[in-house]
């Protein structure tokens, strides 16, 4: 009798997927670790795997386009004596000129001031431009102090101490020398050309005891003035803001994972981190135990995209939300129009990731001086101002429907949880239950 | 002096007494000085210590400290001359963008991290860290300095009349050091570099900024970056 095999498909390795194996070909190839932007590519539990639940007999509704759902925010009321006032709860992450070339980050400022909201220096100093166009600014102070003066901490709304950020608590920067124009350079005190390291821990403090007095230096230089935020990566949320708090922070702005506007190595952002989901709950509690929450405001970021991330990040407890990658794409980061440039970067619109490498085809990460001229500010500051209207419109919307007449009055009891991963984060109940993880009662 | 231009003087000077007036009026009344006034004489007397005296200084005002500070003493210094006599923490004249911090006694760590200019001068010992990150400033040290000082030094001129600890000049940019005295280690891409007569010339002219008295630029070496780590390298990987 013969035997005839059956044929079976090729089988491929969930462990050694395709993209595992071009990886390992890559890096034998080369010795070198891929460097890239864009956050975290894996799939972590997020705002998706939350929904609200509306009202219902137990909860009355707001009359959408009625009846009014307020969204201001004011950011800033512990100690300074100017704190800042917002329209809308959605504000724009730091993101450096020299990262970001000059027209995008001028209409990353038109944007946020037609909105009403603020925007938020980088690594590298505050730029007239930018200053101009932004009614509302939020001056970094980084490890590198790249371009810190005291004149531009004067003339900053607010001063944003940075500890760490999302898509790489703990490690530092590079902005490599294709990147250096010759006032990239001048700004940062370094010749053209060669690659800048931004540091990973600031140089005259370390730990939260030099924070504190870090802290009351900068409200003595700017006469107690300016707001002042730390800005903390996803790694310990309840103990990061409860140090921040310690150390007289106004804000805390924390930073999960998926916060996306930091250039590292693949590694470091696919492996360290906590997901923003998993940050805020441990962070609003610091802040309830502390006698501090809306005392000390709240600032999620990492990940935000809709007005939907918005509504579930402040019915968590959050006060706002800030956004970077959304805010990019919004001025053109990544749009399909440019796919064929995007092939001859060997990827395609929506998967172009090397922001570090300067040669980005929408001009935005980018600092050559024909492909910013393909960002129209005002254009792109526009088609900010529309996304950041329709993400306000959507978390109001949302809001109503719970019953809510101000963003801040949406809060846990208002989600249900999709998962049970997804529940044992956000410490809501899994849909159809009243039960989470951790919670006991089961 | 006359008689009458001492008392001018002395009714010009302010004093603040840091036991029985808050900093805040201090660094506030420093703030507060306009451009062009004669009221720029400051005396502070019991500092005991005290965290961010005289920091943020915009204009060319004097500032004398009687006894020693806490952290960020003349902190982003901008114009103004500040003398500390005694001791400075953590921090002194960081961020300094012009004008001159004497320091008649020692320094802790960090001193004149990330300045920009001016001229800082630490007439003891400066610990760790003294110049991380400089950008511009320079800094002259009568005594000896820790472990890591000029880290990642951009700009300016670190010299040293004593000895220097270890890893100086760790991933160096392009500050310019001096030292007389030994060097314990030199950290990843700084090397001993040739001393020129442009880099004597400057020397003799921070020596003399910095009240340095018979001590010739002759009796320095120069140290600076080899540029080997400007970019990225895999093969330099292990430098670190």
């Amino acid at each position: 009798m013969t035997y005839h095999n059956p044929f079976t498909p090729p089988r491929k390795s969930a462990t050694f997927d395709d993209f595992t194996l071009a990886e390992i070909r890559r890096a034998a190839a080369t010795g070198i670790y891929d460097i890239r932007g864009a956050g975290t590519k894996r799939k972590v539990p997020h705002f998706d795997d939350l929904l609200f639940l509306g009202a219902s007999i137990s909860r009355y509704p707001l009359e959408g386009y009625r009846e009014k759902c307020d969204t201001s925010v004011v950011l800033g009321t512990r100690y300074a004596k100017k704190p800042i006032h917002l329209k809308i709860p959605i504000t724009i992450a730091g993101m450096s000129f020299g990262a970001l070339s000059g027209p995008a980050k001028e209409a990353l400022g038109r944007g946020a001031t037609i909105s009403g909201t603020s925007t938020t220096t980088g690594d590298g100093g505050m730029t007239d431009e930018e200053r101009g166009h932004s009614e509302t600014l939020v001056y970094q102070y980084l490890p590198s102090r790249y371009g810190m003066n005291p004149k531009d901490l004067r003339r900053a709304d607010a001063i944003e101490v940075v500890v760490g950020q999302g898509a790489k608590p703990g490690g530092g920067g590079m902005l490599l020398g294709q990147k250096i124009s010759d006032r990239v350079a001048n700004m940062r005190n370094l010749p053209k050309g060669i690659d800048q390291r931004s540091a990973c821990r600031h140089p005259d403090w370390t730990g939260p005891d030099d924070l504190e007095i870090k802290i009351m230096e900068l409200r003595e230089i700017t006469d107690w003035e300016k707001p002042i935020y730390v800005k903390v990566g996803g790694a310990r949320p309840y103990y990061d803001t409860a140090l921040a708090v310690k150390a007289g922070a106004d804000v805390v702005v924390l930073d999960g994972m998926q916060g996306g506007t930091a250039a590292t190595q693949d590694v470091f952002i696919e492996n360290v981190g906590m997901p923003t989901l998993a940050c805020i709950r441990p962070a609003v509690q610091a802040l309830q135990d502390l006698g501090m929450h809306r005392k000390v405001q709240l600032i999620v970021s990492g990940g935000i995209r809709s007005g939907a991330d918005t509504a579930k990040a402040l019915a968590l407890g959050a006060d706002a939300v800030a956004i970077g990658t959304a805010a990019l794409v919004a001025i053109g980061d990544n749009d399909p129009k440019w796919e064929d440039e995007y092939r001859k970067l060997g990827t395609t619109a929506g998967a172009y990731d090397d922001w570090h490498e300067g040669k980005d085809p929408a001009g935005i990460t980018t600092q050559d001086p024909e492909l910013m001229q393909r960002v129209d500010p005002v254009a792109a500051g526009r088609r900010l101002a529309n996304y950041l209207k329709v993400m306000t419109l959507e978390a109001q919307t949302i809001a109503r429907a719970c019953g809510k007449n101000h963003l801040h009055n949406l809060e846990p009891e208002d989600l249900c949880a999709l998962t049970m991963e997804a529940a044992a984060m956000a410490q809501v109940p899994l849909a159809g239950t009243s039960w989470y993880p951790g919670k006991g009662g089961f | 002096m006359d008689a009458s231009v001492k008392r001018e003087s002395l009714e010009a000077m302010r004093v603040f007494d840091l036991a029985s007036t808050p900093l805040r009026e201090l660094n506030s009344a420093l703030h507060a000085i306009a451009p062009g006034t004669n009221d720029t004489n400051f005396e502070v007397v019991n500092p005991r210590g005290s965290h961010a005296v005289a920091v943020g200084i915009d204009q060319p005002v004097t500032v004398n400290v009687r006894g020693s500070v806490g952290y960020y003493c003349a902190g982003m210094n901008d114009g103004g001359t500040v003398t500390v006599h005694g001791s400075a923490g953590p921090g002194v004249a960081e961020n300094m963008m012009s004008g001159t911090v004497v320091i008649e006694g020692d320094a802790s760590q960090y001193a004149g991290a990330t300045g920009r200019g001016g001229l800082l001068v630490i007439k003891g010992n400066a610990a760790s860290r003294c110049g991380i990150s400089m950008k511009g400033i320079d800094i002259v040290v009568h005594g000896s300095i820790g472990h890591m000082s000029a880290f990642m030094g951009q700009s300016g001129h670190l010299v040293v009349l004593g000895d220097a600890g270890d890893a100086l000049g760790d991933s160096l940019y392009e500050a310019k050091l001096f030292v007389r005295g030994s060097v314990k280690s030199l950290g990843a891409d700084c090397i001993e570099k040739e001393m020129r007569p442009e880099h004597l010339k400057k020397l003799a002219e921070l020596l003399d900024r910095a009240g340095v008295k018979n001590v010739r630029p002759e009796e320095f070496k120069r140290y600076g970056s080899a540029r080997k780590l400007y970019n990225f390298n895999i093969d330099n990987a292990d430098a670190y």
